[in-house]
Formats: structure tokens, sequence, C-alpha cells
């Protein structure tokens, strides 16, 4: 863009005199040469830039103006500060660890025999466009373990160190005897005497999913003596509840169901049920509570939310890094290898460990190539759009907004041109800071 | 086959003989498919039939359009794949009978946004097909849209309710044929779990409460939610908010007369948390439900045997397109039953699509009449994944049971179907994924215990929206 605006000033003034000096001949050629070009800029780049500018001072309709009302909203808008500072937490993170990644990546490929391979592998994302990369990692992040790779990983490591229960979603049915104790415990409404049974009838708990041994539940039979009761599923497929709070012959015992007697908040007694669902607690249950205590009906744990409110973003970026760290090692490795080895060797011969070579004279001997790659993310980051609008869902699109997203939903869903064209200009401002930096190392690097 | 050749045949010559011809073969057709059926609508079959040929006021069966040699149409709308070949089926009919060349133009949505740089760029098409009462108001406002012409007009009048007329009018005059419906007060459920639960379909919201606690105590979920996509919650909505308060509050609320604090709102949003609000009531719970979008939310409860993620599902007449992803079979292992009577009547919520003239010409309005009439609902109604609120459509030209069921209950409300309202409202708070009213009610499903929050956020964000 500079060079069209340094290139476009002189020709314009030059065209009457084209005729009178051999200078002025040259700059009608010139500026004929340099037409095509300019007028492609000024109408692919400029006009766009001015007219947003404009339009960013006009109101809705396109009709009144607004001053810089639509500035404010840009600051007042509570999608697009989430936007904005979902905005600041990606320019932060996602070149830095690209970048850092990308530097372990060529430090470490350069000692492999494999390192070409490992390379190309590493660098096999980058053909994928944003759009595709989006679709996969929609699929990765799902929250269901059996699609999502990533909660599959983690409900595996979850299950290696906590079990599930037989039971998750058991719970008393109509006029049960039992009731909610909190935390997902139930409790029997009234204390058990010994010798007279007890039923412990539940519901919710399909054929398929019981334990394999479990068995027709057998009615309690009294004891002198000592508490007996039978838990089971009152529920039979097909067929409703049969006898409410009775046991069908049909229905299945509760097996394994742990059972804890209860007084005063003391569990006295506890015992597990048999495969027909029957439990025996000794006397001293007699006139305790019942309580089928919680860990009886744990859910299966189902993973993380990746793509819930508080992990969308991070999860997006992670998304990112994937795809943008092959760039990073690429670009790092060819850096890598225009370091004097002389200076490596000097080090080792000096004394220095490996870390000390790679945190003192690696890393500055890269500083430049690794700032051009960090700021080269950042413009890429600033205007990241597609990842986002495909991975986030729409529950939790707003909680991963970005300027870029936010722009496209005020322009194109909302309707508000002159809010849409407000944050395009604030992103351009944003924008130049880096891009100066990054034309000033060129000009630089040239001179010298 | 039959039928189309029959029809076909007709067409070419309008004469007296074969009206009765047809009249004949039609009554014939329409008593044999009822008979396999069985349904208790023959009745109606057979009275619409007689009716047909003494009319007397059209001059055939079918509509009459002028020859158009010559012509040339463009039409506009947002289909896709299948439901993109049918029309284009509807289409190809209207060109064997006028001569006139139509085309199909594919648009994105939000198709105003699309006709809008297509009117820009000086290249508008003939017709478009708009879905929302609000889109045909902005094309009119911005004078895009034709009015109908006269003819176009009559064949409304004949073969719509008035309701139907309504939404396509905009300050008195009519701009929009509603071509397409669609029923939105459904709920569909996985038959074999309403078996294993001795279930049964409930006719009011009390039974669906009963019904749903008899499937989560038969050890399944009872409901899936699709609530990534914020529009499976805002239809919620608005089938209990129609049923409960009321079409009048229903119209004051759609046009922001109301606000959203207003009792009839907590009243419904209150109503909705008895199913919401359940721990155990929604699929992957309340957390799952707003990770699990629309076609998920669809084929998690079409598959798994004995154990899908949930026994039922709500939504359109549209679902039957994400249940065919799955090996159920709509009418004996996906069934549906329409939405239960919150209040004294079961909603009926409507969608739909209205062809807008963009162009005025001989053929784009021949074009809207046909498209009026009832034989080109009845092309596409054979062809399935289609509902017309054309009330003079033989309900035998439907492919089965339960097509011809949603189509019954769509005509049957007359004029006390209630179009989508989150469709009539502003895009900002209807339409806008992460915003809006779908962004508060989803915050509303996830904390449901918070009523006057979710009021709050919802007049707040309609505020905005509507300007305020």
């Amino acid at each position: 863009m500079p060079p069209a605006s340094a290139a476009g000033a002189p020709p314009v003034p030059a065209a009457p005199k084209s005729h009178k000096s051999v200078t002025g001949t040259r700059r009608t050629v010139a500026a004929l040469f340099l037409l095509p070009a300019l007028v492609l800029l000024g109408a692919l780049v400029v006009y766009p830039i001015g007219y947003s500018l404009v339009r960013s001072f006009y109101d809705q309709s396109g009709d009144g103006f607004a001053g810089i009302d639509n500035y404010r909203a840009l600051f007042t808008d509570d999608g697009i500060r989430t936007a904005l500072k979902n905005n600041i937490v990606w320019v932060v993170f996602a070149p830095a660890v690209s970048t850092a990644l990308g530097l372990i990546f060529a430090v470490l490929t350069e000692r492999v025999r494999w390192g070409t391979a490992f390379k190309l592998v590493v660098f096999m994302p980058m053909a994928i466009s944003m759009l595709a990369a989006g679709i996969i990692f929609r699929l990765v992040y799902d929250q269901d373990p059996d699609k999502g790779v990533a909660n599959a990983v983690w409900v595996g490591v979850h299950d290696t160190f906590a079990q599930s229960s037989a039971f998750p979603k058991a719970h008393p049915g109509r006029e049960s005897p039992l009731e909610p104790a909190g935390g997902g415990a139930f409790v029997t409404r009234e204390p058990v005497r010994a010798g007279e049974p007890v039923t412990l009838p539940l519901v919710g708990v399909a054929p398929d999913v019981m334990p394999d041994d479990a068995r027709r539940a057998a009615a309690p039979e009294a004891v002198p003596g000592k508490v007996t009761g039978t838990t089971w599923q009152d529920f039979t497929r097909g067929k409703g509840v049969g006898t409410l709070g009775g046991v069908d012959a049909s229905e299945l015992g509760y097996a394994g169901m742990r059972i804890e007697a209860v007084k005063d908040g003391r569990v006295v007694a506890s015992t597990t049920a048999a495969d027909d669902g029957t439990f025996t607690l000794p006397a001293a249950a007699d006139g305790a509570l019942l309580r089928l205590p919680a860990d009886n009906f744990k859910e299966p744990y189902n993973g993380l939310e990746w793509l819930g409110p508080s992990l969308v973003t991070p999860a997006i970026i992670g998304a990112y890094v994937w795809m943008w760290a092959g760039f990073a090692m690429v670009l790092i490795a060819a850096g890598l290898a225009s370091v004097p080895r002389e200076l490596l060797e000097a080090a080792r011969v000096d004394g220095a460990n490996e870390w000390q070579v790679f945190r003192r004279v690696t890393v500055p001997l890269l500083a430049p190539v690794l700032a051009v790659v960090a700021v080269t993310l950042m413009i890429n980051v600033l205007k990241v759009f597609d990842l986002v609008f495909i991975i986030a869902p729409g529950s939790s699109q707003d909680d991963a907004n970005v300027l870029a997203l936010e722009l496209y939903r005020k322009g194109f869903a909302a309707d508000q041109p002159g809010i849409a064209s407000a944050i395009a200009v604030f992103l351009l401002l944003l924008v130049i800071p880096v891009m100066w930096f990054n034309i000033r190392r060129l000009r630089r690097e040239v001179r010298r | 086959m039959r039928t189309t050749s029959r029809t076909t045949g007709t067409r070419r010559t309008a004469g007296k003989t074969t009206r009765a011809v047809t009249a004949l073969a039609a009554g014939a057709l329409a008593f044999s498919l009822t008979a396999c059926g069985g349904g208790g609508d023959d009745g109606n079959d057979k009275d619409r039939n007689e009716d047909r040929p003494s009319g007397g006021t059209r001059a055939a069966p079918s509509v009459t359009l002028p020859r158009l040699d010559g012509a040339s149409l463009e039409v506009a709308a947002v289909w896709t794949g299948t439901e993109q070949a049918n029309f284009k089926k509807v289409l190809a009919e209207f060109e064997k009978r006028t001569g006139a060349k139509v085309t199909f133009v594919p648009a994105q949505d939000p198709i105003i946004n699309f006709l809008g740089s297509k009117i820009a760029g000086g290249q508008p098409p003939d017709v478009a097909m708009l879905p929302q009462p609000g889109a045909i108001k902005q094309a009119v406002d911005k004078g895009w849209a034709k009015p109908l012409g006269a003819e176009a007009v009559k064949e409304l009048g004949e073969n719509y309710a008035q309701g139907w007329q309504d939404i396509g009018k905009v300050g008195g005059k009519q701009y929009g044929v509603y071509y397409k419906a669609a029923n939105k007060s459904l709920i569909w459920y996985n038959a074999r779990v309403f078996e294993n639960a001795g279930a049964s379909e409930p006719k009011t919201w009390d039974e669906l409460l009963t019904t749903a606690r008899t499937v989560y105590d038969s050890g399944v979920t009872p409901f899936s939610v699709g609530g990534a996509d914020g529009w499976t919650l805002t239809d919620w909505f608005e089938n209990v908010y129609l049923s409960q308060a009321g079409p009048e509050k229903y119209d004051q609320l759609a046009k922001h007369e109301i606000k959203w604090t207003d009792p009839s709102v907590k009243e419904a949003l209150t109503t909705l948390a008895q199913i919401w609000g359940e721990k155990d009531y929604l699929a992957g719970g309340a957390r799952g439900a707003l990770q699990t979008e629309f076609p998920g939310s669809v084929t998690q409860t079409f598959t798994g045997g004995d154990q899908p993620k949930a026994g039922m599902v709500y939504e359109g007449d549209f679902v039957q397109v994400n249940i065919g992803e799955t090996e159920a079979e709509v009418g004996t292992d996906a069934k549906v039953f329409p939405f239960p009577a919150v209040g004294d009547t079961a909603p009926v919520v409507s969608g739909g699509d209205a062809a807008v003239v963009l162009k005025d010409s001989e053929a784009a309005q021949a074009l809207a009449t046909f498209l009026a009439s009832p034989d080109a609902a009845a092309v596409h109604a054979k062809l399935g994944g289609y509902l017309s609120p054309n009330k003079n459509l033989d309900l035998s030209a439907y492919p089965n049971d339960v097509q011809r069921k949603i189509a019954q209950a769509l005509v049957a409300a007359g004029d006390d179907f209630r179009f989508d309202m989150s469709d009539q409202a502003p895009q900002a708070f209807g339409g806008t994924p992460g915003k809006g009213e779908w962004k508060a009610l989803q915050d509303f499903l996830k904390n449901p215990g918070d009523v006057a929050g979710a009021q709050r956020k919802l007049e707040a964000e309609a505020a905005a929206a509507y300007g305020g």
C-alpha cells in the first residue's frame, strides 16, 4: 500500500508537460506502465479502505452522519468488548505458542536423522484450508467421547483412575419410600425395623445397562433380629411399573447396590445387595434410616466441555497452533541453517551444556527471525475469523467472539454496516503499527 | 408414476370430458390410497374431489396459464440438495405448460442481503422465495417487491386461508404467495422407546410431563434438545407461549408491543422450565444440550436401538430429513404427535417461504399464480419433504401418512396458526447465533431457575433490536 501512494503522486502532475522534455516523456511512459497497477490498487485497496472509513461515520442506513457514535459503540457494546478481550488473548498466546513450538521443532529436527520427514508432517496442516481445519477440530473437540478425540483421550485417562457406577440414572419412582438426601444419595423416609422386610424400589435403569450379574428380584423375607430387604428396578420394559412398590416376576434386582444404615448422621452398618437385589443388615441397623449413597449413582464422566464458554477460546487457539506451528518451524529452520556452526562449537568447547548453548547462543542469533515470525503471526491472528466461526457452536460463539467475527456479525447478520465499518477501521489501526515494524525491519535488511 | 401421467395428460387438453375423467380418476385414486391408509380422512378427500368439478369458477382442475413462449425467468431461493431438485421439478412443470424458460438461482442466507447485492448489480431475479414476513416487508420498503397481479391474487384467494394471505401482505397489498410451509408444532418420538416404557402420545402439557416421566423411569432420557442452535429453543418457547398466552398476546409480543417482562412470558418460561429445568430430562443435561446441534439432536434420538440418547425431539416437519440420515423409518420407528396444548388449544406455529415478484412481467406473475395453485403444490407434495398451506391441495398427494397428518394439522388450524415469532423479529434479535433471543434462551436453558433474569435479558436485547 505505501509504495502505491509513493509511486502514485509524481506521475499525475507530470502529464501536461509530457512532450517538452526528455524526462517528461519518460514520465508519461512511466505513468502508462504504472496505470494498470495503480487502477487495481486504487479500486481494490485504497477505495475500499477510504469508503469503510467514510461509512464508519454514518449511521445504520447510511443516510445520516453519526459522528463518532459507531466508535463509541465499539467500546460500550458487550459483544465487541468480549471480542476485543479475546483478540488480546489471541495476539498474546497464539503467536507466542506457535513460535515457541516452531523453535523447538526446528532445533530438534536439526538433530534427528528423519528431520525432513518430521518437518513435512508438522508442516502438512498448512496445506489445509482454515475452513477444513475448523471442521476437523469441530470433531476433535466434540463433547461425546465416542466422536471427539480430545474427550476420548481425556475420559480414557480419567476412567483409569475413577470408575463410574452401575446405576447412573436410577431414581425413586412415584410414591416411593425413598427421598433424595442431597448430593445424589437417596434415603428412606421412615426408620427401618428388624424383622420387618424393607423395599427400596427405584426406576430409571434400562435392562441393557443393568450389570450382567443382575437376577430376577426376589421379594424380601423377614428374618427375626435382622433388617432385610430388596432393592430393585421397579419397572419392566414394555409393561411399566406393574405393582407399584412391589416386586414383580419380571423385574431385576440391583446387584451390587451399596446400602448404608444411618443413625443420627453416623453409618452404623452397611452391605451390598445380592444378585437378586436382596440384602441383610445386622440388628444394629434397627431404627436406622437406610441410605443408598451417591456413589451408586455417579454419572459416567463425560469429559471436558472443550467448546463450552470457558474453554472455547483456548481450544480454538490450539487448533490455530496446530496449523501454524509448522509455518513457524519452517521459517525458523531456515534461519537456523544460516547460524554459523563455529559459534555453537565454540560455546561447547568453552564448556557450555546444550541448554546453555540453546539459551545463550542459538536463541539470540535467531532473534531477528523469531521476531519476523511472531510479527507475521500477529498480523495473521488479528484477522482470525474462519476458525472461530466454524469451531465455536452457536451457544458459545459469543464467548469465542473475535473482532473479525464481530465485524461479520454486525455487518451481515445484524445489518449494522456503520458499526462494522468502525470495527474494520479499528482493526486496520491495530495492524498498522505491526506492519510498520515489519516494513522497517525489511528496509534495514535491504540496506545491510 | 400413474399420478404423474394422469395430471400431465389433462393439462394439455382442458376440455369438459377430460375434466370429468380426471375427477373420477382422482377420486378413485384418493379412495384406494385412503383405503390402504385406513385413516379417518377419506370423508374429507371425497368431499374435496366432488367439490372440484362443480366449483365452476375455475376453468379446469388446473389453473389457466398464458402461453409464454420465449419468455425467460429467474427464480432465487436458498434451497439446496433434494429441496432444490424437487422445486426444480415444479418449475419444469411450469415450463411445460407455458413454454417459458425458468432458471433456478441458488441464493445464500440471509436471502435479503443476497437480493440486495443482485439488485445493486442490476440483475435482480424475477421471483424470489423469501422466508420471513419481515423480509417481505423489507423488500417492499426498499421498493424491490412488486405487488401481485389480479390473476395471482384471485388464485391465492381461492386456495389459501385468510391468515396465510395476510402474512404475504404489506400495507394491505398482496406481495407474497406462501408457497411452502413448515409445521413447527410437532414432537417426534422414538416408537421403540415409547413401547418399552409403555408411554402414550400426550394431548396436553401435563400428559407430556407424565409421558416424559414414564420414559425417564424406563431408563431413557426423555428429550433431546439441539441447544447449540438457538432457533430450536425459540421454537420451543413460541409453542408454549402461543398455546398458553393465546394468539393476541403472541402477536403483540412478536411486534414488541408488550414487553418480554410481561407476566405471560414469565408463565411460559416457568412452564418451559418444567422440562428444561429437570436435570435428567435433557440428553447430556443442559450443558450437553447446548453443545448439540439440531441435526445431532435428531439423529441421537433415532439411533441406538433400545437405548437412544433420548426418546423425544421437538421440531418441525423438516426433522424427517434428518431422520432420513438414520436407519429409522418415518411412520414406524419415528413417529410424531402435535405439540400438546399448554393452554386451551394446541399451538400451530408455522414457517414458510413466500414467492415474491421482483421484476413485474407477465411471466413472473404467471409463475406466482402457478405457485398459488393446487397443481404446483401437488407436484411438489408427491416428491415428499414439502408442506403446502394450500387448502385445496388434495391430502392424498402427500407420499405418506405422517406427512399427511402434519399437513392436515396445518390446514385444519385455518387462521389460528401463527408464524414463527423469531422470524418476524428483527434479525439481530430473532436470527443471529450467539445474540438476542437465541442467546438469551440458551442462557435460560443453562440456568432455568432464573426466569426473571432471562426476561430482563430478553427485554434488553429486544429493546435494542426493535429500536426502542
